[in-house]
């Protein structure tokens, strides 16, 4: 195994297990005030400052993931990161406007923006690798 | 821009592993450059140079 390769699968560990842990305390402050402690506001306003402090523990090691790429995968992740935020605001900010006009009857909610980022992000690795492969 | 990075890299009797091992690289993006598809940075053009102990004028040319 090469440096550049122990390199990148120990930042891409890394940025695992801060993003499991992203989601984990996600999942406890959206479950648990329903679930666990009903009528408590401040463990629900402890539990989102966590879930704050891991998620920027997440974007600095998503960071470092980054920069530990070499040349060509950090263009494909721009090309791919590019891709994932335009296609976020401009059907993002399509699919709010729907709902707010009343177009469509339910809610838009951010998490079918987040899905569609992250298929997009796929999708657009995905290409990256057969453009360049 | 065309490059000789698979003739060097042959007769020296490397892999692309091998290859993107000593200049720190994935193999994609080896392959990469010597199909065509990607110019390397600066930096990793004169790695290359110096890895292969040539100028820059050597490996890379202008198309």
């Amino acid at each position: 195994m090469t440096d550049w390769e122990a390199r990148t699968i120990r930042n891409t560990a890394r940025l695992g297990v801060w993003t499991g842990a992203w989601l984990l305390t996600m999942a406890v402050a959206t479950f648990g005030p329903i679930l666990l402690w009903p009528s408590n506001k401040w463990l629900t306003v402890l539990v989102v400052v966590v879930n704050l402090a891991v998620g920027l523990g997440m974007i600095a090691a998503n960071k470092r993931h980054l920069q530990g790429l070499d040349e060509l995968q950090q263009k494909i992740q721009l090309e791919a990161i590019a891709l994932a935020l335009g296609i976020g605001l401009v059907f993002g900010l399509g699919y709010s406007t729907l709902d707010v006009t009343n177009v469509i009857d339910f809610d838009a909610e951010i998490s079918h923006l987040v899905i569609l980022m992250g298929l997009t992000y796929g999708a657009g690795v995905f290409a990256g690798r057969r453009k360049y492969g | 821009m065309k490059n000789r990075l698979k003739v060097l890299r042959a007769e020296r009797d490397w892999t692309q592993a091998r290859l993107a091992s000593e200049l720190d690289v994935s193999r994609q993006t080896i392959n990469a450059i010597e199909k065509g598809k990607f110019d390397p940075s600066l930096p990793l053009a004169f790695r290359a140079a110096r890895l292969f102990k040539l100028s820059l004028e050597e490996i890379f040319e202008d198309e």
